[in-house]
């Protein structure tokens, strides 16, 4: 669902290998790269559905604040992106409103939105995914899942962050809509827990900055962030996210991630 | 202490030459400190009302710096397949423009559109490649009857379209900012008119206008300085015959303009298109003083004195009335200090230093030059002396003719004041060879003017705006405001509300209307909004907190009174339609259109209490209060003649204008001092009657008053070619007041004074007459 999970399968992380170490070749930095990349995914897999509850604060330059409250359910996919599924509570006039999206690493998104003013699912056809989610400083190609494909890498060393070394990945997004020309992640070396993020917009300048904290295990394998500050260098506005009640394997299935189920997401 | 400084100089030459040049040279190099300040903003105070609403309005929102690209077909037809191609490339470069934050043009706009119950969001134009006729007209009719694009970004026609780049400075290094945007604008433009020669480019926006400001200053300082430097050395080498005193007078003049702007620079001022002409007008009130000692002393010379003699005499002669004209001007330029805006006060603060630098430097290192280089005098041709002696027996022989009409055409003219209307069109500061100027120019005849208003709605409550009751007063308002004659444009986010309940009930257009529940705007725009891409959020319209929005109203181009005018009525809209919210407006239009009113306020009253000053300081120096209140008539009449000429010639008074009056005071002050001194001066020491004394000023102050009111006016003119209009206009009404002045003393106050003392002294008229003879021989002596 967002960045640091994991959910390719491993045919497809195979067929990555396959391809990339036949049909060209990878200088040193970037096989170093993708490989931490598909180590990162690899540690996170099998955590087959999820559900948490993620407010959002906004703040701007004014020092006004902003409060959103969103429910996410997740379903892991192999062979393709995940499904998830993103209901909205607050502010009060959006609530019930119901965002379904069937990622994939390359071709466009399917989202589908149900709509309780007017009780009416609509597909929503957009290549965009690089406007600000719910008018916070994320976009919502930040929140979505992370997918190998979607990147190509380039390892740059090993940097401290936090009194932890981090391996620094550059990654350069392979959609021609996304908002960046790269971004910077920076993964601690023991768990390949994502720890901060630099965003570079399309003339290449230092747009945000994505900061995790607070990191839990569930499952005594899944490392989730409960605290995630986005800070927008150009605007002066941030958004932090706050995750709880995390849950995972509850028994979700395809079926509740269909048009259908829309209508009864609560 | 006087006889001191003169026997140093002579002494001394060498010394004082060396101390005063070091001197210059150390102060001089501050002058490396001072910087071009590239932003509009300068021209307002920090606590300036409208700029801090306008601050506070751009931190909720986004900030409204831009460049806009004016791309206009050859072809008149924005909507071919090559055209809208070119248009795709130059939207896509246009993100490489630093610091940009949003790119708007036709071809990326987001296009939303239903098809069953799919909602499409897409850029209107995505691919050129296969676009048929009909494809090309629908994507015209999109474009042309939308109301977020139409005259902002299309024309009503469709022959020009904009690229708008939303930029976000920093603000870390403002002078490398805006210059650094501009040149990659520039660069871009450059490669898209080489890549397509069938289209013309032009470069319009806030940050190419903060850009104007400093380029028109630097090509000022390229052409006018020298122009002036050849203007003084044309003046004195031509009316003094001499090379010397031409050669020291422009040293005199290097060196207060390089102490000055040196000092400047230590000082941690910033330069601005206002201050920037301080050079200009140092420069030309410092010829005076080096004009009145060359003459005297030239006078002396050919009286058959030898030169160091000569100088002496000249300095002792000359230091109270240069001291006195100089601290006159000074006050006059210091009256500047009461203006709202810093550059005016900055420029007012340069030139009084550098003109009372100008006097110490014509006292110390002047005649300290004059000492050391030789100095040949010339026999003295007679003519000019003449000419002054016949206009002192044609002003005394027809003073009762004269007295009533200049006194007719000074009330006539008088008159016509109240014609004047203030007017800060901030496009207008630059004219027509201003790039600039010519891309706003074009761009208001073709889409929209510069006059830009933003109105920010506020409910106070969270998701406020989503309230059908706000829309449908939002939604009002903005038809209200299209429907006046004066809007060009309203950009406002109902329509985009409208559209997308339109898009949601498979583009019906009998849906193009505000959703009538809260919760289905809330909905609308959170869909919206997920399918923007990066750049073309909601975020310029909306705050964080959904509690209020912006509005931003474009209107044709028109006066301040005009525009506040506008301000006005929309106040009175809210208050009758709609009084639960709180609204502000804001913006840098409406900041020009008050500065002018709120200047004016405070420089009357600083130029009223530089008046008192100065005449305090004539009664004074005069030693009569009668004659220092006699004095306020020439000292005011220029300026009001000057003004109501103006009121006739353009009318259109703006910040530059408002200062003018302060300015001019401390300098055709000048004129009046020398001229009642000298007549009092044959009053009082030699005994003459009123025409005598008359008679005597003409012929002692008569010759030297037109030379520097000769300098003054052509030195002002210069400035008057400016292509700063605030500049130009500036020193423009400055030299027709300054040629007024000398036109006042030579034409109304003699026969005024004659009137006077006729009056005043009738008793005492007889026994003037009978020391007639022996005070005219004392006249011919001097």
């Amino acid at each position: 669902m967002f960045t640091k999970k994991i959910l390719i399968s491993a045919i497809s992380a195979l067929s990555l290998i396959f391809v990339s170490n036949v049909s060209f070749a990878l200088s040193v930095e970037e096989q170093k790269g993708l490989d931490i990349s598909m180590e990162a995914k690899k540690r996170d897999l099998g955590w087959q559905d999820s559900t948490a509850d993620m407010l959002m604060l906004l703040r701007n330059k004014q020092g006004q604040e902003s409060l959103r409250e969103i429910k996410m359910k997740s379903l892991e996919v192999h062979d393709d992106g995940d499904k998830s599924l993103t209901i909205f509570n607050k502010p009060l006039d959006v609530k019930g409103t119901a965002f379904l999206s069937f990622s994939h690493p390359i071709e466009s998104d399917e989202q589908w939105l149900l709509l309780p003013a007017l009780k009416r699912v609509k597909r929503i056809s957009s290549r965009n995914k690089s406007g600000p989610f719910m008018g916070s400083e994320f976009a919502f190609e930040d929140l979505s899942s992370f997918e190998v494909e979607k990147y190509s890498y380039k390892y740059l060393g090993v940097e401290e962050v936090n009194g932890l070394t981090n391996f620094k990945v550059e990654q350069y997004p392979v959609d021609e809509n996304s908002g960046y020309t790269r971004r910077i992640v920076w993964l601690d070396t023991l768990e390949y827990r994502i720890n901060k993020i630099d965003f570079y917009d399309r003339k290449d300048s230092l747009l945000k900055t994505l900061t995790f904290s607070s990191y839990k295990q569930y499952l005594a394998k899944h490392w989730r962030a409960d605290s995630q500050e986005m800070i927008n260098h150009q605007n002066g506005k941030s958004t932090e996210l706050k995750w709880s009640n995390y849950d995972f394997k509850t028994g979700l299935t395809d079926s509740d991630f269909n048009r259908n189920s829309l209508k009864r997401a609560r | 202490m006087r006889d001191k400084l003169y026997n140093f100089v002579g002494n001394n030459p060498f010394w004082v030459i060396l101390v005063c040049i070091t001197f210059a040279m150390v102060a001089g190099m501050g002058a490396q400190k001072l910087e071009f300040k590239n932003d509009y903003r300068v021209f307002f105070s920090e606590e300036n009302p409208q700029l801090t609403a306008f601050e506070s309005m751009q931190k909720v929102y986004a900030k409204s710096d831009n460049v806009s690209f004016v791309v206009v077909p050859k072809g008149g037809n924005v909507f071919t397949a090559e055209h809208l191609a070119a248009l795709k490339v130059l939207t896509k470069e246009s993100w490489q423009v630093p610091y940009s934050t949003r790119v708007d043009s036709v071809t990326n706009f987001q296009y939303t559109y239903a098809e069953e119950d799919d909602m499409i969001v897409e850029d209107l134009v995505m691919s050129t490649k296969n676009l048929t006729s009909d494809k090309l007209d629908k994507i015209k009719q999109i474009a042309i009857s939308e109301p977020l694009l139409v005259n902002k970004i299309i024309s009503k026609t469709g022959h020009v379209s904009v690229v708008n780049v939303t930029v976000q400075l920093p603000g870390i290094d403002p002078m490398a900012e805006t210059p650094q945007v501009a040149t990659s604008v520039r660069a871009i433009q450059a490669q898209f008119l080489a890549e397509h020669p069938d289209v013309e480019v032009y470069l319009s926006g806030m940050i190419m206008m903060n850009t104007s400001f400093g380029e028109a200053s630097i090509s000022d300082g390229s052409t006018l300085i020298p122009l002036m430097f050849l203007v003084v050395i044309v003046t004195i080498g031509l009316l003094l015959r001499t090379i010397t005193g031409t050669i020291s007078t422009v040293l005199i003049i290097i060196m207060s303009i390089v102490t000055t702007m040196g000092l400047a620079g230590w000082l941690g001022f910033y330069l601005t298109g206002p201050s920037s002409s301080a050079p200009t007008m140092i420069m030309t009130l410092a010829v005076a003083d080096c004009i009145h000692i060359l003459t005297s002393m030239f006078y002396e010379m050919r009286q058959g004195a030898d030169k160091r003699t000569a100088i002496v005499r000249s300095i002792k002669i000359n230091l109270q009335p240069i001291f006195l004209t100089s601290i006159t001007t000074a006050i006059g330029f210091l009256s500047m200090n009461f203006s709202d805006s810093p550059p005016f006060r900055d420029l007012g603060n340069l030139v009084a230093i550098g003109v009372m630098l100008a006097f110490v430097f014509s006292i110390t290192i002047f005649p300290a030059l004059l000492t050391v280089l030789p100095v040949r005098v010339k026999k003295q041709s007679e003519h000019k002396k003449d000419i002054m002696a016949k206009l002192a027996d044609f002003v005394i022989a027809k003073r009762k003719a004269l007295l009533p009409l200049t006194s007719v055409l000074i009330i006539a003219s008088v008159m016509f004041i109240p014609n004047n209307e203030l007017n800060d069109d901030f496009v207008k500061y630059f004219d027509e060879t201003v790039p600039y100027r010519a891309a706003t120019d074009y761009m208001q005849e073709n889409l929209s003017g510069m006059m830009v208003v933003e109105i920010s709605v506020k409910t106070g409550q969270s998701s406020g705006i989503n309230n059908p009751k706000y829309l449908n007063s939002v939604s009002d308002f903005s038809d209200w405001l299209r429907a006046r004659p004066e809007t060009d444009h309203v950009n406002t986010i109902t329509d985009t509300l409208k559209r997308l309940n339109k898009n949601m009930h498979g583009d019906d257009p009998s849906w193009y209307k505000l959703p009538d529940s809260q919760e289905m705007s809330a909905q609308y725009l959170l869909l919206y909004e997920m399918s923007l891409p990066y750049g073309l959020d909601l975020n310029n319209q909306l705050d964080v907190d959904k509690s209020s929005s912006r509005i931003v109203a474009t209107f044709k181009n028109m006066t301040s009174n005009e525009l506040i005018n506008v301000e006005e009525d929309m106040i009175e809209w809210f208050a009758e339609h709609a009084p639960q919210y709180e609204v502000d407006f804001a913006s840098p239009s409406l900041m020009f259109a008050h500065i002018g009113q709120r200047n004016i306020i405070s420089m009357l009253i600083g130029t009223t209490l530089a008046l008192i000053l100065i005449s305090i300081l004539l009664g004074v120096a005069l030693k009569s209060w009668r004659f220092g209140l006699i004095s306020l008539l020439p000292n005011l009449a220029p300026a009001a003649i000057a003004f109501g000429l103006w009121g006739l010639l353009s009318a259109q008074v703006g910040l530059g204008l408002s200062v003018v009056i302060g300015m001019t005071l401390g300098i055709v002050v000048d004129d009046t001092v020398h001229f009642l001194s000298k007549y009092l001066h044959a009053r009082r020491d030699k005994n003459a009657s009123a025409k005598e004394a008359v008679h005597y000023a003409f012929d002692n102050v008569g010759r030297a008053l037109w030379i520097t009111t000769f300098v003054l006016v052509a030195g002002f003119t210069v400035l008057a070619q400016s292509s700063f209009k605030m500049n130009a206009d500036m020193g423009f009404l400055t030299a027709l007041t300054i040629f007024i002045a000398l036109v006042v003393d030579f034409l109304f106050l003699p026969p005024l004074l004659i009137l006077l003392d006729k009056s005043k002294n009738k008793a005492s008229e007889s026994s003037a007459v009978a020391v007639d003879a022996p005070i005219k021989k004392a006249i011919e002596a001097v």
